[in-house]
């Protein structure tokens, strides 16, 4: 646990309720560092072909979900018990909103897995390998960013993150459009770029809840709602 | 829990308790400039017109250079540390200071854009106009009947004794305990619960027909469902009355009123919507206090 003198979260006059604050904060980033991890490990095993490493993603997902109970449920005692207003509530309702978020990248590193497994079995490596490892390079580092500015309080930096989707978008439209390529050179590798295709969707979803962490760090830091709203006025929001 | 913080034990609740006794300091980095409150401190429709109001008790100045709006028909709520001067500056608004000898009110202070401070007011009708009720229940030890007819009474707000008996019946309702006393209004006032004690100072301040009812930690002496009725009553209330409320209940300034003032060693530091209060608030003193950072 971090020092609490160097925390936001941690100098109130109850000691327990600063515990428990920041207990809240770390263990959220301990579950997105295991959704991370399990995206990452995901496409690990599709490019390497290894469905042993697969099989594992699937068996961690259980432990990503449990997280998520034991999340909401501290999050839940803490607005029992304490009450919290102000900057201590927007991190426990930011943390109940984007909890769920990182339970729906552990469900897509899960399906990643799961078309891992499957193509394995297929024998030779599709084509289309080399925009998925683009692509989930592109929203790894995402997700990677949207912890690092909650940790650290960086609404700058959720507000690159927010700009970055539009980003994906381009490369997953650009990536479908080479798979359809390949599907019409040769209808043999319809079945399989179709996996593909759902793997590049799997990760374009990952850069869209690793988008939505990025609006709850600006909603804890700022204040201010960001969801729904042009970049200009989350820019305004968040400042130069 | 399963994922139970170790750091959460016995001991851990015990070391809590005594740094509670102490009374924690604000960060001292902090410096307020006077007569500066951010936020929306004005209102389009002002009951009581306050500027620059300042307090001294002797040489000590309680109150620094406030500017504040109370708008018609609102609830705003007063909040902040012990001696943080929020009582006190609601004491000015129907000269309740006056009886403290030491007690100087500087500053513009004006209800309908009157002066509250004329030479020339009456201060028995600006006290009928704003009324009061205190932290402890207070009931004159006379029958429940004449306690809310005291006021009518001295004021001759009634000719006939059935006229009495609507304004007593009236007020009763008004605060909720008509119900309850109906068949008892003859017994003594001072034999009632606590809660029903303090619906009845409310009964009373109602029913000489105040504009503004002033509450200084109306519940702080209740129990919790006592503080719910209170509560429902301020709801209900604020259709008719402009009502300003001093507590140390945070959850029960965000619950009842429409705006919230934080008070701070004599400043006015913030006035702001009071959703906007415990959600976002402008000011670090406001979110240290309201965060339970110090106070």
């Amino acid at each position: 646990m971090p020092d609490r003198k160097d925390d936001v979260y941690g100098d109130h006059i109850s000691h327990k309720f600063n515990d428990e604050l920041m207990a809240l904060k770390s263990e959220f980033l301990e579950m997105g560092g295991l959704v991370e991890s399990q995206v990452d490990r995901a496409i690990t095993a599709l490019v390497d072909n290894d469905g042993h490493l697969a099989d594992e993603v699937r068996a961690t997902d259980k432990k990503v979900d449990r997280m998520e109970v034991d999340l909401d449920e501290e999050a839940t005692l803490i607005i029992a018990r304490r009450q919290p207003t102000a900057r201590d509530l927007r991190l426990v309702i930011s943390v109940i909103k984007m909890v769920a978020d990182l339970e729906r990248v552990g469900d897509e590193a899960k399906k990643i897995a799961k078309f891992a497994i499957k193509l394995s079995e297929e024998g030779q490596a599709p084509r289309g390998y080399v925009e998925v490892r683009h692509i989930a390079n592109h929203v790894l580092s995402m997700l990677r960013d949207a912890l690092d500015a909650f940790a650290r309080l960086d609404s700058a930096q959720a507000l690159r993150i927010m700009k970055e989707d539009k980003r994906v978008d381009e490369e997953y439209q650009a990536a479908t459009r080479t798979l359809l390529t390949f599907m019409m050179e040769d209808t043999r590798n319809i079945s399989r770029c179709m996996s593909v295709m759902w793997i590049l969707r799997a990760l374009e979803r990952v850069g869209d809840h690793a988008c939505n962490l990025a609006e709850n760090v600006i909603f804890m830091v700022e204040g201010e709602d960001v969801r729904h709203t042009p970049v200009e006025e989350a820019e305004r929001i968040v400042g130069p | 829990m399963s994922t139970m913080n170790p750091a959460m034990t016995r001991e851990g609740e015990m070391a809590d308790e005594n740094r509670a006794q102490e009374q924690v300091e604000a960060p001292a980095e902090t410096i307020i400039e006077e007569g500066t409150t951010v936020g929306r401190p004005f209102s389009d429709d002002p009951k009581f017109k306050l500027r620059n109001v300042e307090v001294f008790y002797g040489q000590d100045r309680a109150i620094k250079n406030i500017s504040l709006d109370i708008g018609r028909n609102e609830v705003i709520a007063f909040i902040g540390p012990s001696g943080c001067g929020k009582s006190t500056f609601l004491r000015c608004l129907n000269r309740m200071n006056d009886s403290i000898d030491i007690c100087k009110v500087k500053g513009s202070l004006a209800l309908d854009d009157q002066n509250i401070y004329d030479s020339k007011r009456d201060v028995v009708e600006l006290r009928a106009r704003v009324g009061m009720v205190f932290q402890k229940p207070n009931p004159f030890p006379k029958s429940i009947y004449d306690n809310v007819a005291y006021g009518p009474r001295i004021h001759g707000l009634a000719n006939r004794k059935s006229e009495l008996d609507d304004i007593v019946e009236n007020s009763l309702r008004k605060a909720g305990l008509w119900n309850e006393v109906k068949d008892r209004l003859d017994a003594t006032a001072t034999g009632m619960s606590g809660g029903q004690q303090q619906r009845l100072c409310i009964a009373r301040a109602i029913a000489v027909s105040p504009e503004v009812i002033l509450m200084d930690e109306p519940c702080s002496a209740l129990d919790p469902i006592a503080t719910a009725r209170v509560e429902e009553l301020i709801s209900e209330m604020s259709e008719s009355y402009t009502i300003v409320i001093v507590t140390h209940s945070m959850q029960q300034a965000a619950r009842v009123s429409n705006r919230t003032a934080y008070f701070h060693l004599g400043h006015l530091v913030e006035v702001n919507e009071t959703n906007k209060v415990f959600t976002s608030p402008e000011h670090d003193l406001t979110e240290s206090y309201i965060t339970g950072r110090f106070g």
